[in-house]
């Protein structure tokens, strides 16, 4: 398929997924009512609805999604390995931890951007230890142990620090923080992750020639010209940068970045440069249809987005697991 | 491009690999690398490509590879590592397209003089009608061809390239040889490890043999390939003939013949 095609496609994906996400949900509008209260206003409630309810919990299904698709196509790229996903190699669960200890200890005071700041240092931290594992030449076996080590401890450490924290309401705010969801955000949440996002996205293009050139493994990378050092610098900010501020007011949302680049590699010429537009539209469409499902599966009750990308995610990772096993023991 | 080394020490983890090598790697000449496992020739390689910090000086054109950048120094000379990395199943095209990385600046299409230049690689290297196949899939002995294609397509006035024929039939060793002595022809200087000593005394122009970190003996293969040279570096008696194409060589027995009764 050309790459023109494919990425066409899939931005009609996202497009078509998008729409569906702003027609759907408790309140009862038709669609060329909600699109008119989107555009052109009218009617008090339904205008409130759409633009403060529907509108940013679809663009950011969409951001975050784009996100974690290139976060995870990215990653896959620099460690030559893939498994790797911001998911299960414990990045998006540190980013929650950092968020966690950050809002609740105080730290920060109770700033808007605590979060986002905490969300990121968690992230930045995980990628620097599983870069400091991989380059070790760990095998591919070694890097997922490690960082569902890494996801395991980031997890109880969250759930830890919410057991201690007074707030009353801290079981459920484990929940939000391991599974992740898309409820009750609002235009502040997509203004905030902006910026973030579009600097993450920015860092990894830039490294995507280095993530070619790193096809042929570090040494005969950086016999074509390539800073390994610099690249992986900017694949840590970048990851950091966009599972970080996703996480910061979604959660930890898993496993978008490993079945988006599995399920577009094919489609593509395979180079790790040419997979990262694909990814992230791929993971745009897979989230927000994953977030359409988690709000209409069950009727009146709403499941957080995290556990259908996981009851997606997970047995396609055992699959991809046991197809590649002679590989990986 | 005249690549000179002098007084080029290296230490890894602590113990010295190389001791105060000198070296001068002349353009036009195959200059082949030889010695036992360990004797240091990987290091040498690799600190003559700007790979690996060293102690001493060394210079491609007059110019100290230490203070290139790295995109600079890919624009001078190419580096086959030994080790044959294939992350991905990409197609032996595309293998052969990262070859010219170093020259697209921030540009990201090929253009006709890429193309060519890509083209007439894989034709060298025999790789054309596997040009749309998965390197990954590829035998050992025809990924090694890819990644020398790669190499070549970079297109620079330096070629080093550790082990190129290592894993090859013989048909292919030969034709590997032939082509850097093309390119070499073409005005590049050429410097290839061997393990093979008749390969490398019947297609080097000169011969560079490594022990313990030190030069052992460089000069034409007429020269160096000795009995008294092979029984010093490699511990090995050999029969040494010469016919008109040079010198052909066939390796018999150790020196010391080590095997003992039970």
């Amino acid at each position: 398929m050309s790459r023109l095609r494919l990425i066409s496609m899939l931005a009609v994906l996202v497009i078509a997924a998008c729409a569906l996400s702003l027609l759907i949900g408790p309140a009862q509008i038709g669609p060329m009512d909600s699109i008119a209260a989107l555009v052109a206003g009218g009617n008090e409630a339904a205008m409130v609805i759409m633009r403060e309810i529907r509108l940013p919990r679809a663009l950011l299904a969409v951001l975050i999604g784009f996100s974690l698709g290139v976060a995870g196509a990215a990653l896959q790229g620099m460690l030559r390995n893939p498994l790797a996903e911001p998911g299960i190699i414990g990045v998006s669960a540190s980013a929650s931890l950092g968020a966690v200890l950050l809002f609740y200890t105080g730290l920060a005071g109770a700033s808007l951007l605590a979060l986002p700041a905490g969300a990121l240092a968690g992230a930045a931290a995980s990628v620097l230890i599983l870069l400091a594992i991989s380059a070790t030449q760990a095998s591919t076996i070694t890097l997922v142990l490690a960082g569902v080590a890494l996801a395991s401890l980031a997890g109880a450490m969250t759930s830890l620090v919410l057991n201690l924290s007074p707030n009353p309401y801290a079981s459920y705010e484990i929940i939000f923080w391991l599974l992740g969801s898309l409820k009750d955000r609002s235009v502040d949440h997509v203004w905030l992750v902006i910026p973030l996002m579009l600097l993450g996205w920015a860092a990894l293009w830039a490294s995507s020639r280095t993530l070619d050139a790193l096809s042929l493994g570090e040494e005969g990378a950086s016999g074509l010209g390539a800073n390994i050092p610099r690249a992986r610098a900017m694949v840590v900010c970048g990851v950091a940068l966009c599972v970080g501020a996703g996480t910061a007011v979604s959660g930890a949302i898993g496993f978008i970045g490993l079945i988006v680049p599995h399920l577009v590699r094919p489609l593509t010429n395979r180079l790790p440069s040419q997979l990262l537009l694909p990814a992230g539209l791929g993971g745009a469409a897979l989230l927000t249809f994953a977030d359409i499902v988690a709000r209409t599966v069950i009727p009146e009750r709403e499941l957080n987005v995290g556990v259908v990308t996981a009851l997606i995610g997970a047995p396609f990772f055992l699959w991809l697991v046991i197809r590649s096993r002679r590989e990986l023991f | 491009m005249h690549v000179k080394a002098s007084n080029v020490s290296v230490s890894l983890s602590g113990r010295q690999v190389l001791h105060r090598v000198d070296l001068d790697l002349e353009p036009g000449q195959v200059t082949g690398l030889l010695g036992p496992n360990g004797a240091g020739k990987s290091t040498l390689m690799r600190a003559l490509t700007g790979q690996l910090a060293c102690q001493g000086e060394i210079e491609t054109g007059g110019k100290a590879i230490a203070v290139m950048s790295e995109a600079e120094r890919a624009t001078i000379v190419a580096w086959l590592p030994q080790q044959r990395v294939l992350s991905w199943p990409i197609s032996v095209q595309s293998v052969v397209e990262l070859g010219r990385l170093p020259w697209h600046g921030w540009r990201r299409t090929m253009s006709r003089a890429d193309q060519e230049k890509c083209a007439e690689a894989m034709r060298l290297l025999d790789v054309s009608g596997i040009a749309e196949r998965p390197a990954t899939e590829l035998s050992g002995g025809e990924q090694a061809r890819v990644l020398m294609a790669r190499a070549v397509a970079q297109d620079t006035p330096v070629l080093v390239a550790d082990e190129p024929a290592s894993g090859l039939d013989p048909a292919h060793q030969i034709s590997m040889m032939a082509v850097l002595r093309k390119l070499a022809g073409q005005g590049r200087t050429v410097f290839v490890s061997l393990h093979d000593l008749s390969l490398a005394a019947r297609w080097c122009d000169r011969l560079v043999l490594m022990k313990d970190g030190v030069v052992a003996a460089d000069g034409p293969p007429a020269k160096v390939m000795t009995e008294a040279v092979l029984r010093q570096v490699y511990g090995i008696t050999a029969r040494i003939g010469r016919d008109d194409c040079g010198v052909w060589l066939a390796p018999l027995g150790l020196t010391q013949c080590e095997v003992k009764d039970g």
